[in-house]
């Protein structure tokens, strides 16, 4: 059996990865699929360890976070849609009205 | 067929405020979708309001946990879920007239808020990790939507997209943090975290450490304390202004909640959170007060002005125990009162044409509007801590919890930022009492729901800090039988 | 490893009769290309315009409408296969969860969204 702390080292992976991707692209769809990562690396913590403990509470966590990031995504892309209809730009360092 | 009802004790008496307001919600949609009606949403969504009110003070004094254990019902949740309910009560009408001047007077906008609050109320009632995940994110969801709602303006698109991705960020890391305590512990639930941690804490210290983590960095997004506060100035500037009253106010107590039930009573034994919040706190006052001081937009200030408030809210944190618990329940009703009346007054001067809460727009005010500006003073004392209104009352139990605990430098840090805060906060008062206008100003119109706001915040404010002594007993029994 | 034997067969079956197929199919078919034969395929109509270019706005917002079904089905699949244990309780709180997301869909359509103008 594959150890659980082999799927936690690629669950951190992915994680990392993603956040590294949310600070450094500048696409905004990009980022939102990094988001998407994190999320699922965290998923991917919350299944191995679900198995490893042999409590069935993870895979029903799971389902909880995949429908909030559904709902997340929903939202995300609609605003992304409407910004995108104002600005024909989804290039995030564009997004610099607000500032000191 | 298994009787799961009665073995995951599902009771539905326990959310009865929580159905109300997801019922209002849905009613508010429905009568959004015809032109005709819905002009009546405002009027129903309050009515939501006081009757959920009325069922979650009656339900004061009851101590009941449900559905797995998942959902506690205390005084400590009755108190929290009191607080946003008032505070969205005073926002639906301070936004009223704004919304109309600006056209974003829809149905949509009420919806929105409810289902908003209905996750701050599910967050201060949960004893459980996941379902305080949904409830910051039932919040959290409509929170972006209320941001970028004004969608001609390219501030508010922008609020809203910043205000979505630092969320949905931080999200992420909340949720790998309860996966670690999941992974150490078997369990999200925080009362069987309490009763097994010495076993945990021997067992698998570096899951619970990684989570404890991940969890306040997570937290401290929503919550905007210092290396994770960059989006609140920017958020707070581009969302309408009555939305940013709501930011403000109802989601930070939420996140406090949260703090607070997470980490004095479930982490209290993690002895090494003490100093990592010691810090956070010095940061959050210091940082927020310092760029407050430069800023020429009245909205940014009070947007710096509210990470500051924050970082004294952190000062309980701190201290942990009982008497902190109880100042930091009563600061945050304080907060919500002054903090939800200056933006009031900022709302109703934004109904001006073209204003846009600059510095500049606030001279010669008290020559048009004396009386609006000698209680947007009464907001600016309370914000900067004087006598005798409820900010002085409420920085005092703070620092005085923190003094009887022995932390004599957090508490001097913490009135040598007062005194900084001082500065920002009487440049609004000179400004709009001494200043001339350039040109004739233009007087702000009131309108019958903005006064009823202020009015409320106003007294409030001051009735509040002459007689504190009500509060005091209610928030201290608010901590009895936490979680 | 022996219960991965099977599956190596599957796969070495699987990929032998696509081969095969392609192959018999190589061998019988006449060639006779003709430029037609090399367009982008579109439902035997010609092709208007470059096929690289941005989808209208319109299907994000029923792929949006569709997010929000397609993740409802995680909560019915578990419930669907307890049903037999779990009884009238459940159905009722599967109900009112399905009526909460129709009522979502209830206002797209209220609010002409599911038009296609």
């Amino acid at each position: 059996m594959v150890p659980v702390s082999a799927y936690l080292i690629l669950a951190v992976v992915l994680f990392g990865i993603g956040a590294i991707g949310v600070l450094t692209s500048r696409n905004m769809i990009v980022l939102f699929m990094c988001i998407e990562l994190m999320l699922n690396a965290a998923n991917l913590a919350m299944v191995a360890f679900s198995r490893a403990l042999n409590v069935v509470d993870g895979h029903v966590i799971v389902f909880l976070v995949l429908t909030v990031a559904a709902a997340e995504a929903a939202v995300g892309l609609a605003m992304i849609i409407t910004i995108f209809r104002n600005r024909e730009t989804i290039n995030i360092d564009r997004y610099s009205i607000l500032k000191w | 067929m298994i009787d799961y009802v009665s073995a995951l004790s599902i009771d539905f008496g326990l959310i009865v405020p929580e159905i109300t307001v997801l019922v209002t919600s849905f009613v508010v949609m429905m009568l959004a979708c015809s032109k005709k009606v819905s002009s009546w949403s405002s009027t129903v969504t309050l009515v939501g309001y006081v009757l959920a009110l009325w069922f979650t003070t009656r339900q004061w004094g009851h101590q009941g946990s449900g559905f797995a254990d998942m959902v506690t019902c205390d005084n400590f949740g009755i108190v929290f879920k009191a607080i946003f309910i008032v505070a969205s009560i005073i926002v639906v009408f301070l936004g009223h007239r704004y919304l109309r001047v600006k056209g974003l007077h829809r149905g949509e906008y009420y919806a929105l808020m409810l289902v908003s609050t209905l996750g701050m109320m599910v967050m201060a009632n949960s004893s459980d990790l996941i379902v305080l995940f949904l409830g910051l994110e039932i919040m959290s969801v409509p929170l972006y939507v209320m941001a970028g709602m004004y969608r001609r303006s390219l501030e508010s698109n922008e609020a809203g997209i910043k205000y979505f991705f630092m969320g949905a960020f931080s999200t992420a890391f909340l949720l790998l943090g309860i996966a670690f305590i999941f992974g150490a512990s078997g369990t999200t639930n925080l009362r069987s975290i309490v009763t097994d941690f010495s076993y945990i804490a021997n067992s698998f210290p570096v899951y619970l450490y990684a989570g404890v983590a991940l969890i306040l960095i997570g937290f401290g997004f929503k919550v905007g304390t210092v290396p994770f506060h960059t989006w609140v100035p920017d958020v707070y500037q581009g969302a309408p202004t009555p939305v940013t009253a709501f930011f403000s106010v109802a989601p930070k107590a939420a996140g406090f909640a949260a703090l607070l039930r997470v980490f004095v009573y479930g982490f209290s034994e993690v002895t090494i959170l003490s100093d990592v919040f010691w810090v956070l706190a010095v940061l959050t006052m210091t940082v927020g007060n310092l760029l407050a001081l430069r800023q020429d937009n009245v909205k940014r200030m009070l947007a710096y002005s509210s990470i500051s408030h924050a970082g004294y809210i952190l000062v309980a944190l701190v201290v942990g125990g009982a008497d902190a618990v109880a100042a930091a329940i009563f600061y945050l009703v304080a907060y919500t009162m002054f903090n939800l009346g200056g933006f009031g007054v900022v709302t109703l001067l934004e109904t001006r044409s073209g204003c846009k809460s600059e510095f500049n727009e606030l001279r010669g005010l008290s020559k048009t509007n004396p009386y609006l500006t000698a209680t947007l003073a009464l907001f600016m004392f309370a914000l900067s801590g004087f006598p005798p209104t409820v900010g002085f009352i409420g920085k005092f139990y703070i620092f005085s919890a923190a003094m009887q605990s022995g932390f004599v430098w957090l508490t001097v840090i913490g009135v040598m930022n007062s005194f900084v805060s001082v500065y920002y906060y009487l440049r609004v008062i000179k400004t709009s009492f001494f200043d001339e206008a350039e040109g004739t100003p233009v007087p702000a119109v009131l309108s019958p729901t903005i006064i009823i706001a202020l009015v409320i915040t106003a007294v409030g404010t001051l009735g509040l800090g002459l007689f504190p002594q009500q509060l005091l007993q209610l928030s201290q029994a608010a901590i009895f039988g936490m979680p | 490893m022996s219960e991965y034997l099977a599956v190596l067969l599957f796969a070495v079956a699987g990929i032998g009769i696509v081969l095969i197929t392609f192959g018999i199919s190589r061998l019988l078919r006449p060639h006779n290309p003709y430029p037609e034969k090399n367009v982008t395929y579109e439902c035997a109509e010609e092709t208007v315009g470059p096929s690289w270019i941005q989808f209208n706005n319109r299907f994000y917002i029923f792929a949006l409408i569709f997010v929000i079904f397609d993740v409802e089905a995680i909560f019915l699949f578990p419930w669907a296969v307890a049903f037999g244990q779990l009884g009238l309780f459940a159905l009722v709180e599967v109900t009112l969860f399905l009526m909460i997301l129709f009522f979502g869909l209830f206002y797209a359509w209220k609010k002409g969204v599911l038009k296609w103008v």
